[in-house]
């Protein structure tokens, strides 16, 4: 090390810039793939996460602390929007099915839509839509206030320490959550049908019996699980990159949720689609 | 004794805008260093990269064997754990008081009993003099403590390596004395090797061993601290006289115009008359054992005294004490700058 070393030639007037040196060319990536860079790194996310769920120290009262604080601010709002979505659905499977005759089965078509596709949604909406934005909301300010830098400054990684009990919990809550709404959605069904349609109590539960198979509920489970992993990883990807400032922050809340509602809905379509394809119909 | 970090060719651009290129130098271990440059030369982003949080294109950091840049990520973790960063504002955590923010490092690295731990708190916040306010959220108290809690927060691991980004901005005159002598202090006492970001010309004059200085992309020059004090380059000599004189501009680069414009006229405002004189450099507290970087830095800059231009040659040996065999004069400054310019 010499102190004349990098000493630029000492003229008043501005420096010549040296030749920047040639990239490498197989660095340069293909044209027109500039959109797939955030989903990749959202991907990244992914994974990142799931391995750092199995290296220790877990953070158990992180965990802890935001189960309790997902599950109380989603539980509610679960309950109360499952009762007249299941209600809908009662009625408006009701109403068809006496159209053509086959009343008998609607407590099987409104209870297996519940179970399968209304539970497992509504729960991921109100996890992102409730739990994703506080995630988001709290990550992000945490990193404009470059807390996240002193964290990984100190040796921990924040993904580890922050990320990764965030994300478990919302599929926790997800999963037990998910069952909830399917029983609440399913009271409500019956409540609905039997009481102001005039259905038959022996009817509906033969039907459901009837045509309803333990994979159901599986799947519906399975959904809620991924559907609870996405809403989490989403929403911190969002909040561990903010564009800058607090409106950045504001801007990333808002991209998660969206971005979270789109993925739901594509995912739901690909799982519904295989399950159908992999599970026979009961009594086919 | 604090660790060695070696720089080369360290180049970072965020998109297509280069913030510097090409920087190499050495931290000595258990010096204090102290990095210059006008606003947005990228000192900060020249210290986060140090510690592994941007990542360079072009160039590496060791530390202790580990590249800070390219290494696995598991290596570079590790490795922090030897490091001791003071941010700008403190970057407190927001939800915990003074108390659990000093000892989130403790409580996540070492098994340390709670009693012990409350025993290392309580003394790095004597240290930096918030005793009383441990319950208090960041959000509570003023920028300045903020910064003095994020700095105990910093040494709380003893660390080896310490690096603090602009120890001083918002800090009252006062108190930046207060945190020079501290830090001057905090080197005698454990060691480590210091990198200090700033622009104040009281923190550059009085405390580090060395001194670097960032302007246009390009590290000016790196090297003990006689050498930028008493040079005569024009950027080094206008920053340090905090002149209007050169080629700082108010944005970053003056043009050339308004620079021809500059050498026709008159010598612009009276802060033109600050002259600069080499200060001694700020003793530890009367108590606390020598710093044993200076004998080692003499030694070093004994050793390189032919390579040094001569106004920094001359100040060296003025400071040498009497003790020390005088050294050969030689005029070797001459062939080394025919070697510049060929």
């Amino acid at each position: 090390m010499t102190a004349t070393e990098h000493t630029p030639p000492p003229t008043g007037g501005r420096p010549e810039e040296p030749a920047q040196p040639a990239e490498p060319a197989a660095r340069t990536p293909l044209p027109g793939l500039g959109f797939l860079r955030e989903p990749g790194k959202l991907f990244i996310l992914a994974l990142t996460v799931l391995r750092a769920i199995f290296r220790r120290p877990f953070q158990f009262r992180e965990f802890v602390e935001q189960f309790w604080f997902i599950a109380s601010v989603t539980i509610l709002p679960a309950a109360l929007v499952s009762i007249p979505f299941g209600a809908v659905i009662a009625l408006q499977v009701g109403s068809l099915a006496s159209q053509i005759s086959a009343q008998s089965f609607t407590g099987a078509a409104s209870v297996l839509v519940n179970i399968q596709q209304a539970s497992p949604l509504i729960v991921a909406l109100l996890i992102s839509g409730a739990a994703g934005s506080a995630i988001c909301a709290d990550l992000g300010s945490r990193t404009i206030r470059e807390e996240l830098d002193a964290m990984e400054v100190m040796g921990v990684s924040p993904i580890q320490r922050l990320v990764v009990p965030r994300v478990l919990a919302t599929v926790c809550v997800a999963v037990l959550l998910n069952g909830m709404v399917s029983v609440v959605g399913t009271l409500g069904g019956y409540f609905f049908n039997v009481v102001l349609q005039d259905g038959t109590p022996g009817a509906y539960l033969a039907s459901f019996s009837a045509l309803a198979q333990l994979p159901d509920l599986y799947i519906s489970e399975i959904k809620a699980l991924i559907f609870g992993f996405i809403a989490g990883i989403v929403a911190s990807y969002r909040g561990l990159n903010p564009r800058g400032g607090p409106k950045g922050v504001g801007d990333a809340v808002n991209q998660s949720v969206v971005i979270t509602f789109l993925l739901l809905f594509f995912v739901n379509m690909v799982l519904t689609g295989i399950y159908l394809q992999l599970v026979p119909p009961k009594g086919a | 004794m604090g660790i060695e970090v070696a720089v080369s060719g360290l180049t970072k651009s965020f998109g297509s805008k280069n913030i510097w290129q090409d920087i190499t130098l050495t931290l000595p271990a258990g010096e204090v260093s102290v990095m210059l440059g006008p606003s947005g030369t990228g000192k900060t982003v020249f210290l986060k990269s140090l510690i592994g949080l941007v990542k360079p294109e072009r160039g590496s950091v060791l530390v202790d064997g580990v590249d800070m840049v390219r290494s696995r990520e598991r290596d570079i973790y590790e490795a922090r754990k030897t490091f001791g960063l003071m941010f700008q504002d403190g970057a407190l955590f927001g939800s915990m008081n003074l108390f659990d923010n000093i000892a989130f490092p403790l409580r996540e690295h070492t098994r340390k009993k709670e009693s012990e731990i409350r025993r290392i708190v309580m003394e790095r916040l004597e240290m930096v003099g918030l005793v009383g306010d441990e319950e208090k959220l960041p959000g509570e108290i003023s920028g300045g403590m903020r910064k003095r809690a994020g700095l105990a927060r910093a040494l709380v691991l003893d660390p080896q390596i310490i690096l603090c980004d602009e120890p001083d901005s918002g800090l009252d005159p006062v108190r930046t004395a207060y945190t020079s002598q501290l830090l001057i202090d905090l080197n005698a006492q454990i060691d480590a090797t210091m990198l200090i970001v700033t622009h104040n010309l009281d923190i550059a004059a009085t405390v580090p061993d060395n001194m670097g200085m960032l302007f246009r992309r390009h590290l000016v020059t790196f090297g003990p601290r006689e050498v930028l004090l008493t040079s005569e380059e024009p950027v080094v000599a206008q920053f340090l006289s905090g002149s209007r004189t050169g080629p700082i501009g108010m944005s970053e680069e003056k043009d050339a115009a308004t620079l021809a414009r500059e050498a026709d006229s008159a010598a612009l405002g009276p802060l033109n008359a600050v002259t600069r004189r080499l200060v001694p450099q700020l003793e530890p507290t009367p108590g606390l054992p020598e710093r044993q970087a200076v004998r080692r830095r003499r030694e070093r800059v004994v050793n390189m005294l032919d390579e040094l231009p001569p106004a920094a040659r001359r100040a060296i040996e003025a400071d040498l004490p009497q003790n020390l065999a005088p050294l050969p004069q030689r005029t070797s400054t001459v062939r080394q700058r025919s070697q510049e310019r060929p």
